[in-house]
C-alpha cells in the first residue's frame, strides 16, 4: 500500500524545470531509494515531500503529492508546510546537530510542539535514542554538547531527533555521504530496523547502498523518473536501457 | 641537475624573493607608523595627566580651580547616556537585523533599505546632532537632556548594530535552519531557539563596538546643547519612597567625558591641560575596557557553539 504518492509532480526553480511530471508511489513500511547521477533531481524530489523548497523564494510546485491515510495533497496551497513537516521527518546529508546538548537536540521537535512536561520529554527522548540505537552510548552524557559525539553518532542523533515526534514518513538525503564505512553500516542497519514503524524514502549516490537497504528503487535522470520498481528486479534486469547503463557503470 | 642550471635557478629565485623582503619591510614600516603614533599619543597623555588621577578626580565636580576640578558629573553623564543609548539601540537594531535576514522578502525594497543602512553608518555625526536638535530637543520637547543625547547616539550606532546583527546571523549555517524547520518549527521558534542564541556573541560584539564609538562622540552632543559646566548630578534613578524607580534623570541637563575634556583643553592654564589629559586617559581606558569586554563575551559565548 502506498503511504505517499507523487502524481504529475513538476518542480521549478524560477524558470528552470527541475522535475518533470513524476508519478511514483512510496510504499508503506518499505524503504524506497532514489538514485541517479548528480543533478538528476533526486534531492529536489525528496525535498518536495516536506516542502523544504518553501523556505526559498522563486520555487514552484505543480501536481500533487498525496499522503495517506487521509488522502491529502501535501502541495496544496491551503496546506501549511509546518503541518507537513510535523508529519514527515528529515535527516540531512551532513549531520547537523544543533549546538546544544544531546538531550535538547532530541527534545527540540517536542518542544516546538509545546511539550512542557519534563517527565514526558525524558521518556520520549530516551525512547527515540533507543530507537536510533544510540541510547547506550549517550545515556551518561545527555547534557553534554552534541558536537562531542563522533560523526556517526551525530547522524544517529539526528535520526533520533526526527523519530522523537513519531513521523509517518522519514526522508534521508544521502545520510551517509559524510561518514566512514563503519558508521555507514550502522546507519544502514538502523534503517532496516526502522521500517517496521516508519516509511522511509532515501536519496543515495551509492548504488550498492540502494541495493542493500531498499525494497524499491527509482532511477532518475535530468528531472525525469526513468524507471521505478522492486529493487532486486531493477538491479538484476532493468527494463530501460538507460537504467542498465547507469547501474552497470557505463554511464554516470 | 648540472651545476650551471642549478646556479641559474638559485639566482632567479633569489631575485624574485627580493620583493618578498621589500614588501615585508614596507609593511612593518606602515604598521609602525600607526602603532607608534598611537603609543606616543597615549604615553604623552598618560604622563601629562597621571598626576591628576586620584580618587578625588573621580568624585569632584568641575571647578574654576584646576587642582580641585574633577570628572564626577562627566563620567556619571557618560554612563547614563550610554545606558539610554543601549536601551534604544539594542532592541531596535537587533529586531531590524533579524527581520531583514530571516523574515523580509529579498526584493528591491529590502535592497534599497540595505544600501541605505550601510550609507547611514557613514553619515557625519554632526548631522545626527542637527537632526536630534530639531526632532528630540524641540519637536518632542525632550530638551537638552540625557534622553535627547541617548536617542541621538542610539540613532548614530543603530546602523552598526544592524549590520553586526546581520553578519552574525549570516554566519549561521543554513543546515541549522533547515534542521529546525524540518522538525516543524515556525519562523519565530527558529529565531528564538537558534538564530538569536547562536548569533548573540556577534551581536554583543557589534553593540559594544558601537557603544565604544558613541562614548567618544562630542559633536552631536554639543549640537543638542549639552552643558560644559555641570556641578550637580541628575536625580537618582532609585528612591527610598514609592514608586522607588524614578526616570527624572532622563530629563536632566548633563555633560559627558569628551565635552568635559574639550572644555578643559580650551582653557589657557597648564593645570587644566593636565586635567584634560587625565580625563582623556580615563576615556580611552573606558573604551578599551568596553572592547575588552566584547572580546571576552565573544570568547565565552562561542565556546559552546560549533557547527
Amino acid at each position: 500500500m502506498a503511504k505517499a504518492e507523487a502524481r504529475q509532480l513538476s518542480f521549478y526553480y524560477g524558470d528552470f524545470r527541475a522535475l518533470k511530471d513524476i508519478n511514483m508511489p512510496v510504499h508503506e513500511h518499505k524503504v524506497t531509494a532514489l538514485i541517479g547521477p548528480s543533478g538528476c533531481g533526486k534531492s529536489t524530489f525528496l525535498r518536495c515531500f516536506n516542502r523544504m523548497h518553501d523556505l526559498y523564494p522563486g520555487n514552484r510546485y505543480e501536481g500533487e503529492i498525496v499522503l495517506q491515510p487521509d488522502n491529502s495533497n501535501l502541495l496544496a496551497r491551503d496546506v501549511d508546510p509546518i503541518e507537513v513537516r510535523m508529519r514527515i521527518g528529515m535527516v540531512f546529508q551532513k549531520p547537523n546537530p544543533f549546538p546544544k546538548s544531546v538531550f535538547e537536540n532530541v527534545a527540540y521537535g517536542l518542544r516546538v510542539r509545546g511539550e512542557g512536561s519534563r517527565r514526558r520529554l525524558e521518556e520520549k527522548v530516551e525512547g527515540a535514542l533507543q530507537d536510533a540505537a544510540l541510547w547506550d552510548e549517550v545515556k551518561d552524557r545527555l547534557h553534554q554538547p552534541a558536537y562531542n559525539l563522533s560523526g556517526g553518532q551525530q547522524q544517529r542523533l539526528c535520526i533520533a531527533r526526527a523519530l522523537a515526534t513519531n513521523p509517518e514518513l522519514l526522508l534521508f538525503d544521502e545520510p551517509t555521504s559524510a561518514l566512514d564505512p563503519i558508521a555507514t553500516a550502522s546507519i544502514e542497519e538502523l534503517m532496516h530496523d526502522l521500517k517496521e514503524r516508519v516509511t522511509i524514502l532515501i536519496v543515495t549516490h551509492n548504488m550498492q547502498q540502494a541495493a542493500r537497504v531498499s525494497d524499491f528503487t527509482a532511477y532518475m535522470y535530468l528531472g525525469d523518473l526513468i524507471e521505478f520498481g522492486v529493487t532486486d528486479e531493477l538491479f538484476i534486469k532493468p527494463k530501460m536501457k538507460q537504467t542498465e547503463d547507469y547501474i552497470t557503470g557505463r554511464f554516470g | 641537475m648540472p651545476a650551471e642550471i642549478q646556479k641559474n635557478l638559485k639566482a632567479q629565485i633569489k631575485s624574485r624573493k627580493r620583493w618578498d623582503t621589500i614588501f615585508a619591510v614596507c609593511g612593518v614600516v606602515a604598521l609602525m607608523i600607526g602603532v607608534l603614533t598611537f603609543v606616543a599619543l597615549f604615553v604623552d597623555m598618560a604622563l601629562d595627566g597621571f598626576a591628576r588621577l586620584s580618587l578625588d578626580f573621580f568624585t569632584n565636580y568641575p571647578s574654576r580651580r584646576a587642582g580641585q576640578a574633577g570628572i564626577l558629573s562627566a563620567w556619571v553623564g557618560s554612563t547614563l547616556v550610554m545606558v539610554t543609548t543601549a536601551f534604544f539601540a539594542v532592541p531596535l537594531g537587533v529586531a531590524s537585523g533579524i527581520y531583514l535576514e530571516e523574515y523580509a522578502a529579498k526584493n528591491w525594497i529590502t535592497d534599497l533599505i540595505e544600501i541605505n543602512i550601510t550609507n547611514l553608518a557613514g553619515v557625519p555625526s554632526i548631522v545626527y546632532g542637527l537632526l536630534a536638535l530639531g526632532l528630540f530637543v524641540y519637536q518632542f520637547g525632550f530638551g537638552q537632556s540625557i534622553l535627547s543625547a541617548g536617542l541621538t547616539l542610539a540613532l548614530l550606532i543603530l546602523p552598526i548594530v544592524i549590520v553586526a546583527t546581520r553578519e552574525a546571523i549570516r554566519s549561521i549555517p543554513q543546515v541549522i535552519r533547515e534542521g529546525s524547520y524540518a522538525l516543524g518549527a515556525t519562523q519565530w521558534q527558529t529565531v528564538r531557539y537558534h538564530i538569536l542564541p547562536y548569533s548573540l556573541a556577534g551581536i554583543l560584539t557589534g553593540v559594544i563596538i558601537g557603544m565604544a564609538r558613541a562614548i567618544g562622540e562630542t559633536a552631536p552632543i554639543i549640537t543638542i546643547g549639552a552643558l560644559t559646566f555641570i556641578a550637580f548630578l541628575p536625580p537618582a534613578p532609585v528612591q527610598a519612597q514609592p514608586p522607588f524607580l524614578s526616570f527624572e534623570w532622563l530629563f536632566s541637563p548633563f555633560t559627558v567625558m569628551p565635552i568635559q575634556m574639550f572644555n578643559w583643553t580650551s582653557r589657557p592654564e597648564a593645570a587644566f591641560q593636565a586635567n584634560a589629559a587625565a580625563a582623556g586617559f580615563v576615556l580611552v581606558f573606558m573604551t578599551l575596557a568596553m572592547n575588552g569586554l566584547a572580546i571576552w563575551l565573544r570568547y565565552r559565548l562561542r565556546r559552546n557553539i560549533k557547527w
